[in-house]
């Protein structure tokens, strides 16, 4: 199998995404009267997250599960890469593409371990070569692999699992990954956090992913594009988040869109995207004096201190020494929420109003302190954003119109949808 | 001052956290619900003493009581020589083998058959098999075998034949039903992640199976030992001799041993096939 195997960097050797091609692709059902699939065509560039998104039955899935072979379709061509896949043997194929489905599909006899060392077991990679990458891979979804190694899935949380899923779908570094609904299933929390991690990781890792959701928040937040499909996975609009959020060809889609399209509109910028402000810190082995004396002479009346891993661990007001009889560990207010640099302004501006100091603190990969972003900063920001949006939303009006003759025309011609 | 320093001692390095340290969800991907706790010492021991030791106890004080019962009342020449220490022997060592044949051709037909019978292709077939099964236990164990030996004639493989017959339904149904019960979106997961047919069958179906097939097995072995003693009637030999000859010849010592044997064996052999069924059960379907 040709894929496209470019260094991500220097030192990394990781396979990045490739293109996958889907012409005409149509699955019928036996006995039934229309096919599930109707004659679907798409481009998906290489390194590119494409979010299906639609009604629950719409053949999303089927969609999905055809670019692996789960499901045969019944006629069109997939490829990936240079090669057209349609024909070759499904096992082959599926070992060079990632999967991850909802509730993890973990195998319950098998060790975290062993679960995620199934893949490159099968591609025949050595034992030692298995084992360092089983340790990389719990590492790269955030779990500590000295505890986690040995444990049965049903020893871990939901979002412990789903994390663990995603490790199984890369261990063997496949170009492209599958997701179908992989976060479904896990409680809202636990999505966000789950879903920045799967940013953070597309950032490093660059594969192609195709990802299935019938929520429409998930879909903007994770695509760089989105495709929008109605019933018999005909696609509606296939397109940026931005251009389908300010910009949706009709009803259905506008009706998909749904209520509050401003407010989402935060869930397309970042926390880097905006000003991160430094804040001043101490940490937890500070002698209590220069904590005073931090307090009493910074420009804020807070301080924020941080534990020996310089995570962010209390908020220290002034006073609060005080009223502890200067003792530091009864001082102060637990840090509740934090957010990384890859999380949406929506889920800071959760933070920062759920937080009494009208501030959260961004941590970095290790959940390392980086800087704060406060209130004023994302008002700004969400002012600017929907002074933004209305502008593009004017220069649309005009070539609306025109967008939509030229979108009819290459339907028509049968051609997959290129933006 | 800088804010934005990066921790000391970079990825991967762990340090140790200071007591009284609250793990603040400041881990840029941990929630909540990850206060890592202690890493177990070791897996607890699954067979614990109280499934080992108080079985065979039991088993041997019963045996220790028959034995001096017997040695206590008087015996004549006829019971004499049904107790013969080697008759009683050979009888033992028949019907363990009646069982252990038996039960060896009860998995290599039922297992091999309930797999099959799981397959895409041969799905339809399930029923059909399964009536016929039922057919072959609910027939009464005598006259599955009277009818045997009409047909196969007198000796040990009809006696063995009738028992296979009786005991492949409980190990075909669990099969079966241990495959059913596997959640589908796990045998797709497997498929999707590149497991060949026979992949998917032996490393997630049949490990996921194997509580509800062994406690079929476990159920045929019992029911082997209890049908071997018709046995005799089909001229099998195995302790349904000593029951038979005590009974025909009035003379009661034979018939207990015959019997209490009998039952210390399925017993004996239920113990045995419960600590088969502790240690084979993968230790990730364990109750927490």
């Amino acid at each position: 199998m040709s894929e496209t195997t470019t260094g991500a960097g220097p030192g990394s050797t990781a396979t990045s995404g490739a293109p996958i091609r889907l012409e005409n692709l149509t699955k019928a059902y036996p006995g039934s009267a229309s096919p599930a699939v109707d004659n679907v065509s798409m481009e998906i560039k290489a390194g590119e997250t494409v979010v299906f998104v639609g009604p629950s039955g719409c053949g999303k899935s089927t969609t999905l599960k055809m670019i692996n072979r789960l499901i045969e379709p019944t006629s069109g061509r997939i490829r990936i890469g240079d090669e057209d896949v349609t024909d070759i043997d499904p096992v082959k194929l599926r070992r060079k593409i990632g999967y991850a489905i909802q509730s993890s599909g973990l195998f319950p006899h098998m060790t975290v371990a062993e679960n995620i060392a199934l893949v490159p077991k099968m591609a025949g990679w050595s034992k030692s070569r298995v084992k360092d990458r089983v340790e990389e891979m719990l590492d790269l979804v955030g779990l500590d692999p000295r505890e986690f190694h040995g444990r049965y899935p049903r020893q871990l949380s939901g979002g412990q699992q789903q994390r663990v899923g995603v490790a199984r779908a890369l261990a063997a570094d496949p170009p492209v990954l599958l997701m179908d609904e992989p976060f479904g299933a896990v409680d809202p929390i636990t999505r966000d956090h789950l879903q920045d991690e799967l940013i953070r990781l597309q950032h490093e890792l660059h594969k192609t992913i195709v990802f299935v959701t019938h929520d429409f928040d998930e879909a903007i937040k994770l695509g760089d594009r989105i495709a929008v499909l109605r019933e018999r996975s005909h696609i509606a609009q296939f397109d940026t988040p931005e251009a389908i959020l300010t910009n949706p060809t009709d009803d259905f889609v506008s009706g998909f869109v749904g209520a509050g399209a401003a407010l989402k509109r935060l869930n397309l910028t970042r926390v880097r995207d905006v000003g991160i402000a430094d804040f001043p810190t101490v940490t937890v082995d500070d002698p209590l004096q220069s904590i005073f004396n931090k307090l009493r002479n910074g420009p804020h009346n807070e301080l924020l201190m941080l534990d020996r891993r310089n995570r962010p661990y209390k908020w220290l007001r002034r006073g609060d020494l005080m009223r502890a009889r200067g003792s530091l560990a009864r001082a102060g207010q637990l840090v509740h929420d934090t957010v990384t640099r890859d999380a949406t302004l929506h889920d800071a501006l959760e933070a920062v109003l759920t937080d009494s100091g009208g501030r959260v603190a961004v941590t970095g990969r290790r959940g390392e302190f980086i800087g704060v972003v406060d209130m004023v900063t994302l008002m700004n920001s969400v002012q600017e954003l929907l002074e933004a949006d209305r502008l593009t939303a004017i220069e649309h009006e005009h070539d609306l119109e025109e967008l939509r003759a030229h979108r009819t025309g290459q339907e028509l011609e049968g051609g997959g949808t290129t933006p | 001052m800088s804010p934005s320093h990066q921790a000391p001692g970079g990825r991967g390095v762990p340090g140790t956290r200071p007591p009284g340290e609250h793990d603040v969800g400041g881990q840029a991907f941990r929630d909540e619900e990850e206060y890592p706790s202690p890493v177990p010492a070791g897996p607890p021991r699954r067979i614990t003493w109280r499934k080992l030791v108080p079985v065979p106890l039991a088993l041997a004080a019963i045996l220790a009581l028959t034995y001096l019962w017997i040695t206590g009342v008087h015996l004549d020449s006829i019971a004499r020589n049904s107790l013969d220490d080697g008759n009683v022997r050979l009888r033992v060592w028949q019907h363990i083998r009646l069982t252990a044949v038996s039960t060896f051709w009860v998995l290599v037909i039922a297992i091999p058959l309930g797999i099959a019978l799981t397959r895409r292709r041969l799905r339809r077939g399930a029923p059909v098999v399964t009536a016929v099964a039922n057919v072959g236990q609910a027939t009464p164990a005598i006259g599955l075998l009277a009818l045997l030996v009409i047909w196969l004639g007198i000796g040990p493989s009809t006696a063995i034949i009738g028992m296979v017959i009786y005991a492949v339904l409980p190990v075909l149904s669990n099969t079966v039903a241990g495959l059913r019960s596997i959640d589908p979106t796990l045998v797709e997961a497997a498929r999707g992640i590149g497991m060949s047919g026979v992949g998917v069958l032996a490393k997630v179906e049949l490990p996921l199976a194997v509580p509800l097939i062994l406690a079929g097995v476990r159920t045929a072995l019992v029911l082997n030992v209890g049908t071997a003693t018709l046995a005799t009637f089909g001229g099998g030999g195995g302790l349904g001799d000593l029951i038979t000859s005590g009974i025909q010849t009035q003379r009661m010592p034979v018939l207990v041993l015959g019997s209490v044997l009998t039952v210390v064996l399925a017993l004996l052999v239920d113990w045995m096939a419960s600590l088969v069924e502790v240690s084979l059960t993968p230790r990730g379907l364990e109750a927490p």
